[in-house]
């Protein structure tokens, strides 16, 4: 095998940021190279500069031993070099062929769009690489994992040989990343392509890649052969030290119910009807982890639990007393704390500080305040200091400016602030969604500690692991109605993707 | 007695439709080039503005060459310009589009009387070299049909072909493509290896251009070689209502625009016929518009309500 890329002491400098320090790296021709590391760590910055978003600052870069000069997707692309990227790049309103020959349309009497000849083309490459999809459905009405594919054929429409998939299983189901890694091998093992993906997963990584590359704070730590190596040792390499997953220790039984659901129907967005029909009970001391693919009534189930969104029929008791459609205020006095799924927009006030967001929920406390309207600022900003410490958040001071901190951080915020109410119910949403292995670690044993304290815990996540080594029991939600129930202990992952897609035992959708 | 009232219906009739083209076709012409901007994701409010500023070119260069086409050459160039210019704001420099439409709009009100003033001595130009009627022969001779169709300016006729070719260009031409996906997902495109603002540039330039034949629609086509600083009249808004309606599909936009003139025309007659208050019949197109956008609104939920039912009915079948 050949050097197909080389990179030589590559360094990006953004305003304030080095994020590639000094990488030489050579990927060769036909081999699946996995590249991981932590948020932020440079991965997708390195491969930007491949793909040509990005020129480097320094150093060189080399495809096919030809030193790069002109960076832009344009000659990346005639370079034979294509990107699907982490958040999906596609017209929603195109079709399937028109999205896959965007840029590089079949044109009729050299002036109009021939659309019939792209869709031969499209049918054509579903052919050729066994990815089927209808080339006239447009994008926005097929699913993520159709989407993704429409992605593929798009780089390979372009003639590409050299495939950069960014976090590419973020957004699929178990079922669904088996077939993608069925298609990348077909790729490599027929057509000779050099495939370079970048994940977090680090099982991932043992299952498909020939060798991995591990990034952390901008610079290359290591690369190994991917058979020489094992999960552990790449997350110590990813973190910087040893990282300990297995010793999350769940205490006590089960208690009282604390959150009951009854019969939910709730609407999304778009007037839709999202949550069919669902009906739950979360004890106190335990975790009932919701399994789902995006989009099939999770959110709106937690968001309606909680007071944000309209309920359409049935209740919501929660510690014994009706709150159904009560303001999250009223919902809260009855003992209910929340980590919405979406930070930015629901968790935190993003130009407030960490004092500020910490106080949130908290102002009208006596100890804060003075005849009701003046604020205790200096018995404030001790409390906050208390939480910054206890957990553990890394800025610049209780002062920061929440927008500026990293995610991880910011999600220490929403936690601490959360979990200081120490209300018997909690509704966690997303709790480690762009958050490295090292935070994630202390968000689990944070979640458990509640648990084991007695709090009823309702968690819902797109990382199926997460929702495995958290939950007691484990619900599978599918186009709003729960298609199973299970103890986390008595079944497999595999078994949970298959009721996620309606398709399990007895599921009825 | 019987046959006399029924020929002034006719006549009533085909004057109004006659009205109806002669008043759609400046706020299509602006809406053809809005539809432009809103594919490439640019909210143009400043369309008023720019027609305000066509016309004055028009007529102020017809004038001054002694000659009508010059005057819409002026206007096309003069299109061309204020195009790069509200480009290089929302597109270069990245301010508020917003904002610059209104100050566009602002600006051209001023502008346009400061020059009047200046090089003509008044705030208005009056019989500036304008276009004429075209009678087509055959056509005009057809009862009725002849008289609504026949007899109109170039730009009545023109605008017909201008909805085509944009029809086309929109929806069947590579650049189309890229205009709209500049506006929809402006990376995807620079993934493709095109670049977004570059289309957005084109889309706004596109938009100057149909702006500035509007205006000099306005003051050579429509009225005899005249210009006031308030003729426009809000037809920028209009046209960016139609837009809207018409969902940026030039084929619908123009049935939006001819909405408008039809009832543009309606006000006239009514006002002719001095039955109601001239200034309310005026106002009627313009409160047609709001229920039009009321309309785009209600409209909008219904269909989405309709595809929640087909939808549900489809979970239930499984």
């Amino acid at each position: 095998m050949t050097d197909e890329i080389r990179f030589e002491h590559i360094s990006m400098e953004f305003p304030g940021v080095l994020a590639n320090d000094d990488i030489s790296l050579s990927i060769k021709n036909g081999e699946v190279f996995a590249l991981v590391g932590e948020n932020g760590a440079g991965k997708s910055t390195l491969m930007n500069i491949l793909y040509g978003i990005n020129t480097p600052t320094a150093g060189s870069l080399y495809v096919r031993g030809e030193k790069i000069t002109d960076f832009s997707p344009k000659a990346a692309i005639d370079r034979g070099i294509g990107m699907v990227h982490q958040h999906f790049m596609l017209v929603p309103s195109f079709t399937v062929a028109q999205n896959i020959v965007l840029g590089r349309e079949p044109k009729n009497a050299g002036v109009l769009f021939d659309n019939r000849k792209a869709e031969k083309l499209t049918r054509e490459l579903v052919k050729e690489y066994g990815l089927e999809v209808d080339p006239s459905a447009e994008v926005r009405d097929i699913s993520v994992g159709l989407q993704q594919r429409v992605e593929i054929l798009k780089t390979l429409y372009r003639g590409a040989d050299i495939l950069i998939l960014d976090e590419p299983t973020a957004v699929l189901t178990p079922q669904e990343t088996d077939e993608l890694f069925d298609v990348i091998r077909r790729i490599v093992r027929e057509k000779e392509m050099t495939v370079i993906i970048i994940t977090h997963k680090l099982y991932e990584v043992m299952a498909i890649s020939d060798r991995v590359g591990v990034m952390r704070q901008g610079k290359l730590i290591g690369v190994e052969n991917t058979k020489d190596v094992d999960e552990k040792k790449l997350a110590s390499m990813m973190v910087g030290r040893p990282v300990l997953f297995d010793h999350l220790e769940k205490t006590g039984e089960p208690g009282e119910v604390a959150i009951e659901v009854d019969d939910l129907f709730v609407a999304d967005n778009r007037g839709l009807p999202a949550v069919r029909g669902v009906s739950l009970q979360v004890k106190k001391g335990e975790v009932l982890g919701i399994a789902a693919i995006e989009g099939n009534g999770q959110s709106e189930l937690l968001e309606a639990i909680t007071g944000m969104r309209k309920i359409n029929r049935g209740h919501v008791t929660v510690c014994g007393k009706d709150a159904t459609d009560k303001t999250p205020g009223e919902i809260r006095a009855l003992g209910l704390s929340h980590v919405p799924e979406d930070r930015l927009s629901t968790g935190v006030d993003k130009v407030a500080s960490v004092t500020d967001n910490l106080l949130v929920g908290r102002q009208k406390e006596k100890r804060f305040n003075l005849f009701g309207f003046h604020q205790r600022r200096s018995t404030v900003e001790r409390y906050a200091k208390e939480l910054y410490q206890k957990f553990d958040i890394r800025g610049a001071g209780i002062h920061t400016e929440v927008g500026s901190m990293s995610g991880g951080n910011m999600q220490k915020v929403v936690v601490a602030r959360e979990f200081s109410f120490d209300t018997p119910v909690l509704v966690i949403s997303q709790p480690t969604r762009g958050v490295d292995i090292g935070a994630m670690e202390f968000f689990h044993t944070r979640i458990i500690e509640q648990r084991n304290a007695g709090a009823a815990i309702l968690l819902s996540s797109a990382d199926l692991d997460e929702v495995f080594r958290l939950s007691d029991r484990i619900i599978t939600l599918y186009e709003g109605k729960i298609t199973g129930e299970f103890k986390a202990s008595e079944i497999t992952k595999e078994e949970i993707g298959l009721y996620m897609t309606g398709t399990g035992e007895g599921a009825k959708a | 007695m019987n046959e006399n009232s029924w020929s002034n219906i006719l006549t009533v009739a085909s004057s109004t439709l006659n009205q109806m083209l002669r008043s759609a076709t400046p706020v299509a012409l602006a809406a053809l080039g809005g539809l432009m901007t809103e594919h490439a994701g640019i909210m143009n409010i400043g369309m008023d503005g720019m027609i305000l500023m066509g016309a004055f070119t028009a007529a102020a260069v017809s004038t001054a060459l002694m000659s009508a086409a010059l005057g819409i050459v002026a206007s096309v160039i003069f299109g061309i310009l204020v195009g790069l210019f509200f480009a290089l704001f929302t597109v270069k420099l990245r301010s508020d589009e917003f904002i610059i439409g209104c100050a566009l709009n602002t600006f051209a009100m001023g502008i346009t009387v400061y020059l009047s003033r200046s090089l003509f001595d008044s705030a208005g130009i009056s019989n500036a070299p304008h276009l004429h009627n075209i009678s087509i022969p055959l056509i005009r001779n057809i009862p009725f049909l002849g008289s609504v169709v026949s007899g109109h300016s170039l730009f009545v006729y023109l605008t017909w072909a201008f909805v085509i070719l944009m029809w086309l260009f929109v929806y069947r031409t590579p650049v189309g493509f890229w205009i709209r996906a500049s506006g929809e997902s402006p990376e995807t495109l620079r993934t493709a290896g095109r670049n977004p603002e570059r289309m957005k540039w084109i889309a706004s330039i596109l938009c100057g251009v149909f702006c500035g034949l509007a205006g000099a629609h306005l003051s050579l086509g429509n009225l005899n070689g005249q210009f006031g600083q308030r003729m426009v009249a809000g037809r920028g808004y209009i046209a960016f209502a139609c837009v809207i309606f018409g969902g940026a599909n030039p084929v619908k936009v123009f049935a939006a625009a001819l909405m408008f003139g039809f009832f543009d025309a309606i006000g006239l007659q009514l006002q002719s016929s001095k039955l109601v208050d001239p200034d309310l019949t005026s106002a009627i197109p313009y409160v047609i518009t709001i229920i039009m956008m009321v309309y785009v609104v209600v409209s909008g939920q219904r269909r989405r309500e309709r595809i929640a039912k087909q939808q549900l009915k489809k979970l239930e079948l499984k």
